[in-house]
């Protein structure tokens, strides 16, 4: 550690002002910032510091990704090897074989982004934001495992430079980047993210598959089942406790609510994440269901209200995306509202539209664009309100 | 045109008239009209090289039908008499695609039609022709017709590149073999939303290059 300090310590100079490397000041702020605690101090003014700045922020969160992301790993190789027809594979296998398909999609995701983060960091001459940190890391999660790595690169760059850069950097976007990344991707190569084939690593070859193998998501039954119009859906990935679990195929994050819930104790329990989203998202999402029962006219209507919450990327959705504090709204009522709306638009989507099996992406990114007008709401009714209070006091 | 024997034809002032619309006066990413149809027939480069030859024969011949009738029309009409002077003109444009590119035609639909309703047309007149001379008012209608034609030609030129694979029908893709190596077209280039944002990257190529476009 000492002799790293003293590294730093002597390079440091060539990255000041009028120094040799003077251009590539903030990269290697970045590096500095990234490895030990700066120490900067106040100069003047009495300001409170808090040691919890936006890189603490972002590690916190993707420490919470972890629990999702280590079992959707370990998921990914388990559907392929019950694809293959050897469902008894120990587990340490799957999650090796799921590990050497999804660390390529991080790598790449991260190499990407980061790039085009520090290029135009040098360009615009800011410090480099460690916004990328979680967005590397959810963009590879809301991803099927066989997607081309080329196409994770396209739409992460897109995500990055027209997302984020455009609109001044992180902390200035109006769309979450993770999911403009994967929006890109559904509209631009629509056959690489959806259908059913290629949620399982390997499927979409068919080497060795196993006869009558159904890769199918439990989306994609209720969506099928709407579409061919039949009484009851044919659930082909067993039932809510194996989609609570989540052994079912799926984006590589988004599969297990049980892991996602840890992730939310982490969030909630650090302050980081709103407790008023992620429960307004779920209520809204339940509630909808509920009011689809009543009107039941197809199978999809009919589920019971919690299923919703389980299957796709619902539960990943309200964690982790719908939490976003840039692009959600950030006034207390409003926070409710927007994530209620969310919840409410999601099943939504999902049910009145089986050509978009996943609502939650599309309604997530929806409220996003709405969620400033719910603040101005939120706030001009806070104004109305006082200023009746001045008036009765006047009176 | 009785006083245009001191100005040469093609003097330096004529000349910009007609080139400005391509850079700093350029109606569609500086003045940002005509936004609806460039976005709606650049799909392909064919439609869109069409459509650019109809606004710009419509734009040069209404501004210079206007400029002669300039001080005929009672100015509190004078709306209502640009419009039939638009309209005719788009329906000899529409019924010539009828005539010779039908399929281009059927492309482009609702959109020849919606020439008239164009605001670089009915602004060029506004704005120019009814207070200039024949000539300079052609000039400058047949130049912002280019403009707007470059920006519609440069989109549907990647547009249909990227989102079809293919250049004026030709695939250029295939024969480039890049679909072997696992290259996808990319279906967000075919629909609209991904035009407006290249507008958005041609203005903001635009902005970067010529800083005093950018608004203060």
């Amino acid at each position: 550690m000492k002799g790293l300090r003293n590294y730093i310590d002597r390079i440091k100079p060539n990255f000041e002002k009028g120094g040799k490397f003077e251009k590539l000041h903030s990269t290697f702020d970045a590096f500095e910032t990234f490895l030990f605690v700066p120490n900067h101090v106040t100069r003047n003014g009495s300001h409170i510091r808090d040691s919890i700045d936006l890189k603490r922020v972002m590690i916190v969160v993707v420490l919470a990704l972890m629990p999702a992301l280590l079992f959707g790993m370990y998921n990914t190789g388990l559907q392929h090897f019950r694809a293959m027809g050897v469902p008894d594979t120990a587990a340490m296998e799957c999650f090796w074989y799921g590990f050497l398909k999804v660390l390529p999609i991080i790598v790449v995701s991260y190499a990407v982004g980061l790039g085009i983060e520090f290029v135009s960091a040098q360009i615009r001459h800011h410090e480099v934001n460690e916004g990328f940190l979680v967005s590397g890391m959810l963009i590879p999660m809301v991803m099927p495992v066989d997607v081309p790595l080329w196409m994770v690169a396209v739409a992460t760059a897109f995500a990055v430079i027209i997302g984020k850069e455009v609109f001044g950097g992180t902390g200035m976007n109006i769309f979450n980047p993770a999911l403009l990344a994967r929006a890109f991707i559904f509209f631009g190569y629509t056959p690489y993210i959806s259908g059913d084939k290629i949620w399982i690593a390997g499927l979409t070859k068919g080497e060795g598959v196993v006869d009558g193998f159904s890769g199918a998501t439990p989306l994609s039954d209720a969506a099928s089942a709407v579409l061919t119009g039949s009484e009851q859906i044919a659930w082909t990935q067993g039932g809510p406790w194996d989609w609570f679990v989540g052994t079912i195929p799926g984006c590589i994050g988004e599969t297990s609510t049980l892991a996602i819930l840890i992730g939310a104790v982490i969030l909630l329990w650090t302050g980081i994440a709103s407790w008023r989203v992620m429960l307004s998202v779920f209520a809204g999402g339940y509630l909808m269901g509920l009011l689809f029962n009543l009107i039941g006219a197809n199978a999809y209507m009919d589920i019971p209200a919690y299923y919703h919450l389980l299957i796709g990327g619902f539960a990943f959705g309200a964690v982790f995306m719908a939490t976003d504090p840039v692009t959600g709204s950030q006034t207390d009522t409003g926070k409710i509202v927007y994530g209620f709306l969310i919840g409410v638009l999601a099943v939504l989507i999902r049910v009145v539209n089986p050509g978009y099996p996943e609502g939650m992406m599309l309604s997530i990114l929806f409220m996003n664009a709405v969620a400033p007008l719910i603040d101005y709401y939120v706030v001009q009714a806070n104004i109305r309100r006082r200023n009746r209070r001045v008036k009765l006091a006047k009176r | 045109m009785s006083n245009q024997e001191k100005e040469p034809l093609f003097s330096a002032k004529n000349m910009k008239l007609l080139t400005s619309p391509f850079g700093q006066n350029n109606p569609v990413t500086v003045q940002i009209l005509g936004i609806c149809s460039a976005l709606a027939v650049t799909a392909k480069l064919k439609p869109a090289f069409v459509m650019s030859i109809s606004v710009m024969v419509v734009t040069g011949f209404a501004s210079l039908i206007v400029s002669l009738l300039r001080k005929g029309i009672p100015s509190r009409i004078r709306i209502i008499v640009q419009l039939v002077v638009v309209a005719s003109l788009v329906i000899l444009v529409d019924q010539v695609l009828k005539a010779y590119v039908y399929d281009v035609s059927k492309q482009l639909s609702v959109f020849v039609g919606l020439i008239i309703t164009n605001c670089i047309i009915m602004g060029r007149i506004e704005a120019f022709a009814l207070g200039n001379k024949p000539w300079p008012a052609f000039l400058d209608g047949v130049g912002n017709g280019m403009g707007y034609g470059l920006i519609l030609i440069v989109l549907g030129f990647f547009r249909e590149l990227l989102g079809a694979g293919t250049l004026w029908g030709y695939p250029v893709m295939e024969k480039l073999g890049l679909y072997e190596v696992g290259y996808v077209n990319n279906g967000l280039m075919i629909l609209p939303p991904m035009a407006l944002i290249c507008v958005g990257l041609i203005i903001w190529i635009q902005r970067s290059r010529n800083r005093n476009l950018i608004e203060k």
